[in-house]
C-alpha cells in the first residue's frame, strides 16, 4: 500500500517537472519530437533508478558512518557521473539497439538536475506517506526513483506531443519557440495541481 | 573586449536565462518571491566567480580528455564552500533555497562560462566574465521574483503594496512558466530594433 502511495505521489501530486522543476532543461531543450522526448525519458528512467540505488548505499554505509556528510554533493556528482560513462560502455556491448536509441541522451544526463537532484531528495527529506514522517529506506527509495522517472517520462512526453501541435499552429512572432512553448507547460503544469490532495 | 563589457554584457547581450536559456530550474523554482530569487542569484554568481578563476589558472595542467570531470569537481568544491557558509550565516535562506543550493553544481551556466570563456582567458578577465554573467543572473531572478510576488501575493520584498491575497496561482508552480514565459517576450520585444 505504502508503494502505491509513493508511486502515485511520485507521478502526479509531486510531478518533478510540473511541480518540483527539476529537469527543466531536457524540458525544453529536447521537448521538440515525441520520438526523442521518450528516447531521454527512457534513458532517465534508467540512469535515476541506478543512481539512486548507488547513492542511497554511498550515503548510508561511507558518508554516513565516516561522518563525511559534507563530501556528499562532489560524491554524488562523481558517482552520477561515472556511472553514466558505465552504463553506456555496458549498454554498447550488451545491447546495441538499446544503445542505439538511448545512445545521445545518455552523456546528458550527467549534468541533469533531476538525477542529483532525486538522489539529494531521498537521502535528506522525510516523507509522510501513510503515517509517521520517516526517512526512506532502500526499497522505497529504488521505488520513489523509478516513479519519479515515470513522471517524468509522463510530462516529457505530454509536453513534445502539445509542441508538436504547437509547431503547426500560429503564434504571434515574439512569442514562438520557447515564449510559448512555457505558457503551455503552466496550462500543464496546472492541469496536473489537479491531483494534488490525491494522496 | 573591454573589461567594463566584460561585466555588462550579462545584463542584456548574454543574459543566461531570457537569451541563452540556461539555468531554467533555478530560474523557475527559487522565485516565488524577489528576495529567494535574489538570494539564489547572489549564491550561483558566487560560485561562479570563484569556479571561472580557479579553472582558468588550472585550465592548462588539465589534459583535454578529462576536463569536463575536472570542471565539475572544481564546482562542486566550491559549491561545497558555499553551503558551510550560508549554513553558518544565512540558515534561514538555507532552508528556504533548501536542495537548489548544491544543485548549483549541474547549473549549465557554471559549467557553460568554464568550457566557454574560463580555460581560454586570465584569471581576472574570468573573474568578471563571472561577475558579468552571475549578476545578469542575478537580475533576472529578481525581476521574475519581482513579478511573481507582486502578482501572487501582491508584496514587493516583502512589503505588501497591494491589499488582498493576490493571484495565488504565480506563487505556485504553474505562474512560475506563464510569467517567465511572459517576461521572454517582453525582453525579446525590448530588445530587438524595430
Amino acid at each position: 500500500m505504502e508503494y502505491l502511495i509513493i508511486i502515485i505521489s511520485a507521478i502526479f501530486v509531486n510531478n518533478i517537472l510540473l511541480s518540483q522543476f527539476l529537469g527543466i532543461c531536457p524540458f525544453l531543450g529536447v521537448s521538440n519530437k515525441l520520438s526523442t522526448a521518450v528516447g531521454m525519458s527512457g534513458a532517465v528512467c534508467f540512469v535515476m533508478t541506478l543512481a539512486t540505488l548507488v547513492t542511497y548505499l554511498l550515503q548510508n554505509y561511507v558518508l554516513d558512518p565516516f561522518g563525511i556528510g559534507f563530501m556528499q554533493t562532489i560524491s554524488f556528482i562523481l558517482v552520477i557521473a561515472a556511472l553514466v560513462q558505465m552504463v553506456e560502455i555496458v549498454l554498447k556491448k550488451v545491447s546495441p539497439s538499446l544503445y542505439q536509441a538511448l545512445g545521445i541522451f545518455l552523456p546528458l544526463i550527467t549534468t541533469n538536475c533531476a538525477v542529483l537532484g532525486v538522489a539529494l531528495i531521498v537521502v535528506t527529506k522525510e516523507f509522510t506517506f501513510g503515517g509517521d514522517a520517516h526517512m526512506l529506506n532502500l526499497g522505497e527509495s529504488v521505488v520513489y526513483a523509478f516513479a519519479t522517472s515515470l513522471g517524468f517520462g509522463l510530462a516529457m512526453t505530454l509536453f513534445a506531443g502539445l509542441r508538436e501541435q504547437l509547431a503547426l499552429s500560429d503564434v504571434p512572432k515574439a512569442f514562438k519557440g520557447i515564449p510559448i512553448a512555457l505558457v503551455t507547460a503552466g496550462i500543464l503544469a496546472m492541469a496536473f495541481m489537479g491531483f494534488s490532495g490525491l494522496v | 573586449m573591454g573589461k567594463f563589457q566584460l561585466i555588462t554584457k550579462g545584463l542584456i547581450k548574454e543574459n543566461p536565462t531570457f537569451v541563452l536559456l540556461l539555468g531554467m530550474c533555478p530560474t523557475l523554482a527559487t522565485t516565488t518571491s524577489a528576495i529567494n530569487g535574489m538570494s539564489m542569484g547572489l549564491a550561483t554568481m558566487f560560485v561562479l566567480v570563484l569556479s571561472n578563476m580557479a579553472i582558468s589558472a588550472i585550465a592548462r595542467f588539465i589534459p583535454d580528455k578529462v576536463r569536463i570531470p575536472s570542471y565539475i569537481v572544481v564546482i562542486a568544491t566550491f559549491v561545497t564552500l558555499l553551503q558551510f557558509i550560508m549554513q553558518a550565516y544565512t540558515p534561514a535562506m538555507y532552508e528556504t533555497l533548501g536542495l537548489f543550493i548544491p544543485l548549483i553544481v549541474v547549473n549549465c551556466i557554471v559549467l557553460g562560462r568554464a568550457e566557454a570563456f574560463a580555460n581560454k582567458n586570465g584569471v581576472v578577465d574570468s573573474a568578471l566574465d563571472g561577475l558579468g554573467i552571475g549578476l545578469g543572473f542575478t537580475c533576472s531572478l529578481t525581476v521574475l521574483g519581482l513579478v511573481r510576488e507582486l502578482l501572487g501575493s501582491g508584496s514587493v520584498f516583502g512589503f505588501k503594496l497591494i491589499p488582498g491575497d493576490g493571484i495565488l496561482c504565480f506563487v505556485l508552480a504553474p505562474g512560475a512558466f506563464i510569467a517567465l514565459g511572459y517576461l521572454l517576450v517582453l525582453f525579446k520585444k525590448l530588445t530587438t530594433k524595430k
